[in-house]
């Protein structure tokens, strides 16, 4: 671990702090357990991610979301890192969830308007094929030579799921029309 | 003879990716006695969008396993991705839980035809290798052990872990399963340093530099552990050390050429499988051919 990657380049002003922020975090599914976090460090001493990359640190991130750090986690790239492995999860002596906790953020951050390139591209993906990666013609010759059934291209009906389950109101652009 | 049958789910990678995957487990499950059926509306298992929109990722697995359900299916998956985010679904609305949350769900899916009662249950192939046809079973099912091939398993993730969901088939700390269905082919299972470690998939799309760092320690600990190949049962763990190698190799100058199999592959071949017809291993990106030449050479030499 790195000094840079602890240590702040500004102070942390409680005016810029918010603190209900936390308060938003617990109401989010998988968010519940966020305020049982007593900073023993388990997750990030156990976490592969922070293993290669320390800009991605669980403990520290919990810490800045009790902080009230609101602006600061959701715009930022690390929210983004976890592999969702759940080694932390494990063992968290407070059962913290933090695996859940940090998809319960990531929602948080899409709604605000904060979602990566890649993954509003997933969710265009998913609408247009009904999958995440596109089934070829090609595929389906391959699978038939091997005595496998055909793959339908698409699953065209999964656009009109994520129509009732109003995506859209937290994705507001999306690369493919409706 | 296990005479039971599943849905086969496959998701989206390993439809696009996991011909070699998928065709192996079809032919060992006929070799066991598990009839998989085969239903075409299932789609992506909602995975994907659990970091984003949350209802959406469950409502997504709640038609899928309105699909089973309407068939009176169990669903058997490959991909452990797949199988962990639907279970955690499936158990989300077991038992008359949250049943407000599923009123509601089938409600906005009424009107395409589907219904959710809470009644399927979702397990991984190996679970089910493991659990239920049992290694006693399996094991005579072995008709050309695989005797002096030193395996690394890869457990991966969401095989075994959150353990909550899995009802405590394998141990998320010190897991046997993988170990076991190694030994019954005849290989020897080998232990390497940080065996459950991650392969950093999950993250790719968003950051590629740092799941390589991690494929890149995992395969330093296998090689240091000096086998023959590894296995794993997940098709996104598979692009990693499968399809990711030669990019560890040539961005860290180093050599590895571990042969990757799916769990499937290797029973097949102990069970006296095609290795090219039966079990795809043109597929496999490193190549299998000094993997199989070997088998040959223990072989010949008895
Ligand atoms: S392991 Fe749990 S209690 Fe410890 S720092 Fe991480 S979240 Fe907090
Ligand atoms: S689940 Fe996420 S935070 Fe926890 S150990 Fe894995 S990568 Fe790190």
């Amino acid at each position: 671990m790195t000094k840079k990657a602890l240590s702040r380049e500004k102070p942390i002003l409680m005016e810029e702090l918010d603190t209900g922020f936390k308060f938003e975090v617990t109401e989010e599914p998988g968010g519940e357990n966020i305020k049982r976090c007593f900073a023993c460090g388990t997750c990030t001493v156990v976490c592969p991610v922070f293993s290669v990359n320390d800009q991605y640190n669980p403990r520290k991130i919990i810490r800045m979301i009790l902080f009230g750090l609101k602006e600061e986690v959701l715009k930022s790239n690390f929210i983004w890192l976890c592999s969702g492995c759940y080694s932390c999860y494990e063992l968290c002596p407070r059962d913290v969830k933090i695996t859940r906790l940090m998809a319960a953020v990531r929602n948080i951050a899409v709604r605000e308007g904060h979602i990566p390139k890649p993954m509003e591209l997933i969710v265009g993906l998913i609408e247009k094929f009904g999958r995440i990666l596109e089934v070829s013609e090609f595929e389906n010759i391959v699978r038939s030579k091997k005595g496998m059934p055909e793959l339908d291209l698409t699953i065209p009906e999964l656009r009109k799921v994520l129509k009732r389950t109003r995506i859209h109101d937290v994705i507001k652009s999306s690369d493919i029309d409706e | 003879m296990n005479k039971s049958e599943y849905a086969l789910f496959l998701g989206c990678t390993v439809s696009v990716k996991g011909l070699n995957y998928e065709l192996s487990a079809r032919k060992v499950a006929d070799r066991i006695g598990i009839k998989f059926v085969d239903i075409p509306e299932f789609s992506c298992c909602g995975f994907p969008l659990g970091g984003i929109h949350h209802s959406s990722a469950v409502t997504i697995a709640a038609r899928n396993l309105a699909l089973a359900e309407a068939q009176g299916l169990n669903i058997i998956a490959l991909c452990s991705a797949c199988t962990g985010h639907m279970t955690e679904v499936e158990k989300l609305f077991a038992n008359g839980a949250n049943a407000k949350d599923l009123k509601r769900i089938n409600a906005s899916l009424k009107d395409l035809g589907y219904q959710y009662n809470g009644g399927v249950k979702v397990r991984h192939f190996a679970r089910v290798l493991y659990e239920e046809i049992g290694v006693n079973k399996l094991r005579k099912l072995i008709t050309d052990p695989l005797t002096g091939l030193k395996i690394a398993p890869h457990y991966g993730c969401h095989y075994i872990k959150p353990s909550e969901i899995f009802d405590g088939f394998d141990d998320p700390i010190h897991p046997q399963s993988l170990d076991k269905l190694i030994e019954i082919t005849g290989a020897t299972p080998v232990q390497y340093r940080d065996k459950l470690q991650c392969c950093g998939g999950g993250i790719l799309a968003i950051d590629e530099e740092t799941p390589v760092k991690m494929v890149k320690q995992k395969l330093d600990h296998i090689k240091e552990a000096n086998v023959d190949a590894m296995i794993l049962v997940c098709p996104f763990c598979n692009i990693m050390y499968d399809e990711f190698q030669p990019t560890v190799e040539s961005t860290f100058d180093v050599e590895y050429s571990i042969p990757v199999l799916y769990y499937p592959q290797l029973l097949g071949l102990a069970m006296g499988l095609d290795p090219k017809k039966d079990l795809a291993v043109k597929q496999n990106q490193v190549k299998v051919t000094p993997l199989l030449e070997k088998i040959e050479g223990l072989r010949g030499g008895k």
